[in-house]
């Protein structure tokens, strides 16, 4: 993973290190799987095919893109999961009790939005509250909310139409695929184009340093879990419409994944580096890794040991780099 | 001998030693002012059967805590805790389901020595290869609980296929006290002792409090980090048998989202995330708080539903009030240094 952060104007365009780049070892690794996807299946390398299996793991997609802003500016959110539970159950109630769909649905965002803000409202207002623990306890307070309005039941019976938002298709690509694909190039646009993207860098690299130049580093975290309260609505809108129902214990587990699949794309938990475009490629690198395990019926459980696994690889490549230059240069002094 | 103390200068020490003080007789308070509440709404609350009830229950979170307690010293976070315990639990119950004639303590050593090969492996990740220990113990939260499942084949061992003899720990007594709690008494005493009055219980605030000093004044704090991993994994591996034996299954999904709690409990407790600060005493009483929550809440006929609730609302306003306090001494200490 290079250093995003450094400007380089008038270097010459070094092709190695483009090519040594995180995300093109990450493509690398997404074509392989593909590879070896269609030769464990003789069905599986169809166009038809390969955009199904997108809508089988996109519903968590949406949350990615806002965590990859949080995990830039070096903090973390763990509530993600029970605001997508907390909004979907509202969102089923509102429509039980009679309000027409799309009014549930604005309802359901704005409840995410709302969880969201929460986040960073008490964590402006107290910002040497460590980010994990804040939204530690929030994740058990939504979830516990949910768990208040709806007890142990479930709420269904939604219209015929918000189905088609999870399953329908646009043409030949589903409907799902192409909100994300825009959200993604929205949010790429956002952090790589923006000066609101800039200051997450800042924020990430140095937040002491950003405060007194003057980025307005609480209206800028504040936006940010917003966004990924928001999200985790348009999440809980995607997922409710492919399961036709909801419970307050969907969801569990998300906010792991989440991480995990923005760590995977090359963001360092540290803060200040990483690229969109990452987190992006590690969303579908990992989707079709399960898809096509699934195929072939290799159980989720080998799964979660190849993604753990990837995940502890991706985060000491570079680390394993600098230690074994070190005792390259120290074996080079010893010898000479 | 706080650890606030080690981790502010000289002068402003006592101060901090009372602030500690104040603090955990607020959390204290607050537990007798639930039970009290309890006791008048259901008369059955204090009662022996009780009591043993509730610290039987919160004896594994108040063992769990304790190693959680010197990862978050250390500068670490490790969520792989309920994912090892799960493995630990279901390989030990698969040996004594396959060989009903072992005894249970076989079951909790094996559990234990799993718990420390997990742990270690996890030390290894943090400490020799410096991963950020979030996506370490996240990594291998994954790689346990996918190594649980198949394990198992994704089946359940259930009560039948348990011998008795592994079963009855968990109402075993001595002197009339249940050995979870006596257990939980042990490991609460060791590790006071272990926190305070040992060289290496005293280098791991060190290492917390500044690493590089530390690493400076000839403390091998890589080595150090290990240990506290390995510690954690040790605990785990045990609560995980202690687990399977009180409720008399091993699922896949065993204690799946437990850490939350455990660090809940630390965090109630007083154990500074930054690091550096904690106290064996702060951790004892976060734990009973939320044992107590959690034993409470159904006697006063309070719906299971809200109980997640409360107790989120009770940890976020312990860290509210927490740094309120802290703010406020912070700025009596500035106006009182001499100039």
């Amino acid at each position: 993973m290079p250093d995003n952060a450094t400007i380089s104007l008038d270097k010459p365009f070094a092709w190695k290190a483009f090519f040594l780049q995180w995300e093109w070892i990450l493509f690398l690794v997404f074509i392989l799987i593909q590879a070896v996807n269609s030769r464990l299946s003789p069905y599986y390398l169809n166009a038809d095919n390969l955009l199904d299996a997108t809508m089988t793991f996109l519903d968590k997609a949406f949350i990615v893109l806002p965590m990859a802003f949080i995990i830039i500016m070096g903090e973390i959110d763990i509530s993600v999961g029970s605001t997508v539970a907390l909004s979907a159950v509202l969102m089923g109630m509102a429509n039980k009790a009679g309000l027409p769909m799309p009014a549930a649905m604005l309802l359901c965002l704005a409840v995410g939005a709302a969880c969201g803000w929460g986040n960073g409202f008490i964590l402006t207002k107290f910002p040497e509250l460590a980010p994990m623990i804040v939204t530690l306890s929030t994740m058990i307070i939504y979830r516990g909310i949910a768990l208040i309005l709806l007890e142990d039941q479930a709420v269904g019976r939604f219209p015929a139409w918000f189905e088609y938002l999870g399953w329908g298709y646009l043409g030949p690509i589903p409907f799902m695929l192409i909100v994300f694909l825009l959200c993604a190039l929205i949010f790429g646009l956002i952090l790589h184009k923006t000066t609101f993207g800039r200051a997450v860098y800042g924020i990430g690299s140095n937040r002491v340093a950003c405060l007194f130049s003057g980025v307005p580093v609480d209206r800028v975290r504040l936006l940010v879990y917003t966004l990924a309260g928001l999200m985790s609505g348009v999440t809980a809108i995607f997922l409710t419409s492919r399961m036709g129902s909801t419970r307050p214990n969907v969801a569990q587990g998300y906010e792991l994944d989440v991480i995990a699949m923005v760590v995977l794309g090359g963001i360092s938990t540290a803060g200040g580096k990483g690229r969109m475009i990452g987190a992006v490629l590690a969303v579908f690198t990992v989707g079709f890794l399960r898809y096509g395990l699934g195929l072939r019926n290799i159980s989720a459980q080998v799964l979660m040991i190849i993604i753990g696994l990837l995940l502890i690889v991706a985060v000491m490549i570079p680390n394993i780099r600098v230690m074994l230059g070190g005792w390259l240069t120290r074996r080079k002094k010893a010898s000479s | 001998m706080s650890s606030s103390e080690f981790a502010s200068g000289t002068g402003v020490t006592s101060f901090w030693a009372q602030f500690g003080k104040f603090r955990e007789a607020g959390l204290f308070s607050i537990i007798l002012a639930i039970m009290f509440f309890t006791q008048w709404k259901n008369p059955n609350f204090f009662t022996f059967e009780n009591m043993d009830d509730l610290l039987a229950n919160a004896s594994i979170l108040g063992i769990l805590a304790l190693g959680m307690m010197f990862v978050i010293i250390i500068r670490g976070i490790d969520l792989s805790i309920g994912a090892t315990l799960a493995l630990a639990g279901m390989i030990s119950a698969l040996a004594v389901s396959n060989y009903p004639g072992t005894p249970p303590i076989l079951a909790v050593l094996l559990g234990t020595a799993i718990g420390v090969v997990c742990g270690s492996v996890v030390g290894v990740i943090v400490a020799r290869f410096g991963v950020m220990p979030i996506i370490a113990t996240l990594g291998m939260m994954y790689v346990y609980r996918g190594l649980t499942y198949i394990v198992s084949g994704r089946r359940w061992v259930s009560a039948y296929q348990m011998p008795d003899s592994f079963k009855d720990m968990a109402t075993a007594r001595l002197f009339g006290i249940r050995y979870y709690i006596i257990v939980a008494a042990v490991f609460y005493a060791v590790f006071y002792y272990f926190a305070n009055h040992t060289r290496t219980g005293r280098r791991i605030y060190a290492v917390g409090s500044n690493p590089e000093s530390a690493e400076i004044s000839g403390i091998h704090a890589k080595r150090l980090t290990w240990l506290v991993y390995v510690i954690m994994g040790a605990l785990s591996g045990l609560c995980g048998v202690l687990w399977v034996a009180k409720f008399a299954s091993a699922q896949g999904d065993t204690a799946s989202g437990y850490e939350m709690n455990v660090i809940a409990a630390c965090v109630l407790g007083g154990v500074s995330i930054v690091g550096g600060s904690g106290k064996v005493g702060g951790v004892l009483l976060g734990t009973l708080l939320l044992g107590t929550l959690q034993n409470a809440l159904p006697m006063i006929n309070m719906s299971v539903f809200w109980q997640n609730a409360i107790q989120g609302a009770i940890i976020l306003a312990a860290i509210i009030v927490n740094t309120l306090v802290k703010r406020n001494v912070d700025r009596t200490n500035l106006a009182r240094r001499p100039i």
